[in-house]
């Protein structure tokens, strides 16, 4: 492409914010006996390189589960495997069994960031690049400054790189299905997305609107015909990809149950933890988790992540679209974050990547988005020292999407993708036509609550009656918007496709 | 919302690069940092809690105040902000003193005084012409002049990471050249006296100011050909000019002649003996002596400006004890002339290129390996695109030659740093890499100033002067 030297100048910055953060302190450093994320990494190298698969996933005396025991799908197991054996190489301490619990040191830590490093390079940065050259309808500038704009969303890099985790791996092959199936490579799509399945098992928040678009492709190629055989080709696809991730657990009958129950720990309750989503918010007036029993909380999660999740997923299986597919990516994955079980805040990054992918499409919104997004890990990030360069990175987006795409002089209702829901809503009350100004004032009120929170939270101390009084003030002001959002991603999908006929029609 | 809007439009790219700029300086706030570090919190500690009259004398640590007086100043002022931070590093004693409170203040000094040079490169985009513009923003040659500029690479490491205070120095220095541009040339004048007397290293470039403002200030006009018209002499402005160097030079050491501390000060700024101090300027003057004739008939500012880098880069050379972060008072300059022309753009590459892989050594710590590669890459990678585009209906900026021996900077340095410390000549001759850089890039700096030595003296009078 031309101005290539511009797009290798975005991702060198991208790669640069990302270093600069990884030098930061990491996840429960220094904090025996049991540290954070980044020890359970250490500690899963050790397991999987010390130990035969059959006992990875099993409790025994050299793996007690209780410390840190694998949750994910086996493909992070074999990159735990793999980090292990170059760890081996350059210093066997660093993975020697039980005598390396805890194991903390300058040139461990310089080799565990290298290995964040190296995948994000291998997986997710190209599918960032590669995304963003294969927009349409937009300049090569708008591309590069898309691309600069993903690369520097605050909170991936803050999450990988500070407080330590392979998300990159799993979203970077989520985004390599995305970009498979959106530009008809159906099966390599389908392939990248069920390595990302089984990377971690969270991407399951992404998975109904792949499965949905693909049964609409392949109805609208016809069930009697070509539509059947890709169907069945995709359905191959999918059980390969599986069996082959999964082989060495599919010996035994235990062994995969035991894996499933690993990866689903349905005992431990609707959340854990503060977390931005409707339970954790609602329990601040109503002890929900104490109050129903277990099976009822699982039934009602259920139910509400499906019902608000529905209307947008048949509209895509009825009508398939590549632009309905990311929008439908970003409402599911909302609906799951906010309604279902055992939500992480960390979670939130699965709704990030698709909102990420719209951009340009509606920068406004989903800038705002983004800010909000980094914004409801606040806490999570207090914690493990990242102040800093948290401030730093968002603000350093924030300059990047206002300077690329001017996005204060968007807000009109076209631009919002909204004029279809404006002109519907003006058949009944004529008066309205104020919802870019509403936005606008919400929008500005946002940005001072988050500033004043963040402030707040750093500098006073909380109350001794209400300890936690500004980590769940965090959640719940996060909570808000990201309804706000989800009824926003709702609207635009059901009445973006309803004006797509109704114009076909009239033209 | 409009105002907001314009505010962080897409007109204002130059509030972006700074900004963004700034942002990147904070993100390497925790990098590794020399014991430049505690040179200058030891200067905090001296200038805060000791009078006047002790400041050169003061010896505890032995990193002793040895820049001119304006400096220490300087650093009085910022003592007064720091003692809100930390008051512990305001102690003599507290040697090596670098609690986390300090490693803050410090580095936001730096990052703070930056704003000057942000300044000054704003006022040198004003110089440039946009003749040669295409339409699209990047291709600019103010967007390329200022990105070259404020993402500068030497700057970025030698300053946020190493730890100096070059860029606030860089700033006076470019924002006096720009004032010559302008042709404000008492201000420009100004300026570069007192930021001799900040930083006495920039006396290098001195004779070059001396020439200019005698060839072009104080004769007032020219003839036809563009020599000088002897009898157009100004004995206003000469006096005029002496006097602002008197003044700037007495405030800065009038305290210490009132003390008698001079021959002191100057023991501290010129720490040689009498002999070697003029072996050191021979070889310098030498070198200039065979340009002086040309010089005087080179005029106008860009004239000027080739003779400040000649300058520069010529006492880097045949400099005694030089420091390899000299090179920045080559390059920094040398970028205002590169967005002009295509041959000076080529010279700039190779010598900015070879002389920001020489600052490597400076950082030889781990955790910063991949800053040091990623920011270089990225600086070099934009620069040699962006002047290429800038030029491509010219003949193509480097020969076959000089390609090649940019790109061998890629082997050396996986060599020096990936190869070489796992093989066992590591142990019995561990300065093989550095011998490498230096005489690698000994070869490309040596030739970038040969390549503008001889187009100075073979390129035509630069313009002509328009009357005072």
């Amino acid at each position: 492409m031309e101005k290539w030297y511009l797009m290798t100048a975005a991702v060198l910055l991208g790669l640069t914010v990302r270093w600069t953060v990884s030098l930061n302190s990491y996840s429960g450093a220094g904090k025996p006996p049991m540290f954070g994320d980044y020890e359970a990494q250490r500690h899963w190298q050790e397991i999987t390189f010390n130990l035969p698969i059959k006992q990875w996933y099993f409790n025994s005396s050299d793996n007690n589960l209780q410390y840190w025991g694998l949750d994910y799908p086996p493909l992070t197991a074999y990159h735990s495997f793999l980090c292990a054996y170059v760890a081996k190489f350059i210093n066997p301490d660093w993975i020697a069994l039980h005598s390396s619990r805890g194991y903390e040191s300058q040139a461990h830590k310089l080799f565990m960031r290298a290995t964040v490093l190296i995948a994000d390079l291998l997986i997710y940065i190209p599918a960032v690049v590669l995304y963003c050259c294969c927009l349409k309808e937009i300049s090569t500038k708008k591309k590069i400054a898309t691309a600069l704009c993903i690369l520097l969303y605050p909170g991936l890099i803050l999450i990988d790189y500070g407080h330590f985790q392979y998300n990159s791996v799993s979203l970077g092959f989520a985004l390599w299905g995305i970009l498979g199936v959106s530009y008809d490579w159906d099966l390599l799509g389908s392939l990248a997305f069920c390595l990302a399945i089984n990377y971690k098992q969270m991407e399951l928040y992404h998975s109904l609107p792949f499965f949905c678009f693909l049964l609409g492709k392949c109805f609208k190629k016809g069930l009697k015909g070509k539509g059947l055989v890709l169907l069945i080709k995709l359905a191959c696809t999918v059980v390969a990809s599986f069996i082959l991730c999964w082989l060495p657990f599919f010996t035994e009958r235990e062994q995969t149950l035991q894996v499933l129950r690993r990866l689903f720990p349905v005992d431990r309750g609707l959340f854990e933890d503060k977390v931005a989503n409707i339970w954790c918010s609602f329990s601040v007036f109503f002890k929900i988790r104490d109050i129903l029993p277990h099976h009822i909380q699982i039934m009602i999660s259920f139910c509400f992540t499906f019902l608000s999740l529905l209307p947008a997923c048949i509209k895509l299986t009825l009508h398939p679209s590549p632009k309905g597919f990311r929008f439908t990516l970003v409402s599911c994955a909302l609906s799951f974050f906010l309604f279902s079980f055992q939500v992480h805040e960390k979670s939130i990054l699965l709704v990030s990547l698709p909102v990420c992918l719209v951009l340009s499409e509606i920068p406004f919104m989903s800038t705002w988005f983004l800010l909000v997004s980094t914004f409801s890990m606040l806490p999570l990030l207090l914690k493990d020292e990242l102040l800093m360069p948290s401030v730093v990175t968002v603000m350093a987006f924030f300059i990047a999407c206002a300077t690329s795409f001017s996005i204060f002089e968007k807000t009109s209702e076209e631009e919002l993708q909204l004029k279809c829901f404006s002109t519907s809503v003006r058949k009944y009350f004529t008066c309205f036509t104020f919802l870019p100004r509403i936005i606008q004032h919400l929008f500005l009120m946002s940005v001072i609550t988050m500033i004043l929170l963040t402030t707040m939270t750093v500098t006073l101390d909380p109350p001794q009656k209400l300890p936690d009084l500004f980590a769940v003030l965090v959640c719940f002001v996060s909570c808000l918007h990201f309804l706000f959002f989800l009824v926003y991603f709702t609207i635009i999908i059901m009445w973006d496709s309803k004006t797509g006929r109704s114009q076909k029609k009239i033209s | 919302m409009a105002a907001f809007g314009i505010a962080t439009g897409g007109s204002n790219w130059f509030s972006a690069l700074a900004l963004g700029v700034t942002l990147l300086k904070c993100l390497l706030i925790p990098t590794y940092h020399s014991t430049d570090f505690e040179v200058h919190r030891n200067w905090l500690a001296i200038t805060h809690s000791l009078p006047i009259s002790q400041w050169y004398y003061e010896a505890t640590s032995e990193w002793t105040l040895d820049y001119p007086p304006f400096f220490a100043w300087f650093e009085y002022a910022l003592s007064h902000v720091a003692k809100y931070f930390d008051q512990e590093m305001l102690n003599v004693r507290n040697l090596n003193y670098s609690s986390s409170r300090t490693l803050l203040f410090q580095r936001f000094s730096v990052i703070f005084t930056d704003a000057l040079f942000v300044y000054a490169v704003h006022e040198c985009c004003k110089c440039i012409d946009g003749k040669k513009a295409g339409k699209e923003l990047t291709e600019k040659p103010k967007f390329i002049l200022s990105a070259l500029l404020l993402w500068n690479f030497g700057l970025l490491i030698v300053d946020h990471i190493h730890f100096q205070y070059n860029g606030f120095l860089s700033g006076l220095m470019l924002l006096s050249i720009a004032r010559f541009f302008q042709k404000r040339h008492m201000e420009g004048a100004f300026l570069f006296a007192v930021l001799l007397h900040f930083k006495h290293i920039y006396l290098y470039v001195a004779p070059a100011y001396g020439v200019y403002l005698l060839r072009s200030y104080c004769f007032t006009a020219n003839k036809q050909d563009g020599s000088i018209r002897w009898n157009s002499f100004s004995f206003v402005r000469l006096i005029s000019l002496g006097l602002i160097v008197f003044l700037v030079s007495a405030l800065s050491l009038g305290p210490f002649l009132a003390l008698n501390q001079l021959p002191q000060v100057f023991s501290r700024l010129f720490p040689f003996k009498r002999g070697l101090c003029h072996a050191y300027w021979a070889p310098n003057f030498w070198a200039l002596y065979s340009a002086f004739d040309k010089v005087l008939s080179v005029i106008g500012p860009r004239g000027f400006l080739r003779c400040l880098i000649l300058c520069a880069l010529s006492s880097f050379m045949f400099g005694w004890h030089v420091h390899e972060k000299a090179i920045l008072l080559a390059v920094l300059p040398m970028s205002l002339l590169s967005v002009g022309k295509a041959v000076d753009a080529s010279i700039f590459l190779i010598l900015t290129t070879t002389g920001h892989y020489s600052l490597f050594p400076l950082l030889f710590t781990a955790p910063e390996l991949p800053i040091k590669i990623i920011l270089m890459l990225l600086f070099t990678i934009y620069s040699i695109s962006s002047l290429k585009t800038l030029f491509r209906k010219e003949k193509p900026l480097f020969n076959w030659m000089e390609t090649f021996y940019l790109l061998g900077l890629g082997p050396l340095e996986v060599f020096c740093e990936f190869v070489f410390p796992f093989t066992s000549w590591n142990l019995k001759y561990p300065f093989i890499p550095l011998l490498l850089t230096s005489v690698y890039c000994a070869v490309g700096i040596t030739y970038a100033w040969l390549k503008l030595y001889v187009s100075v003296l073979i390129d035509p009078p630069v313009g002509k002067t328009k009357k005072q």
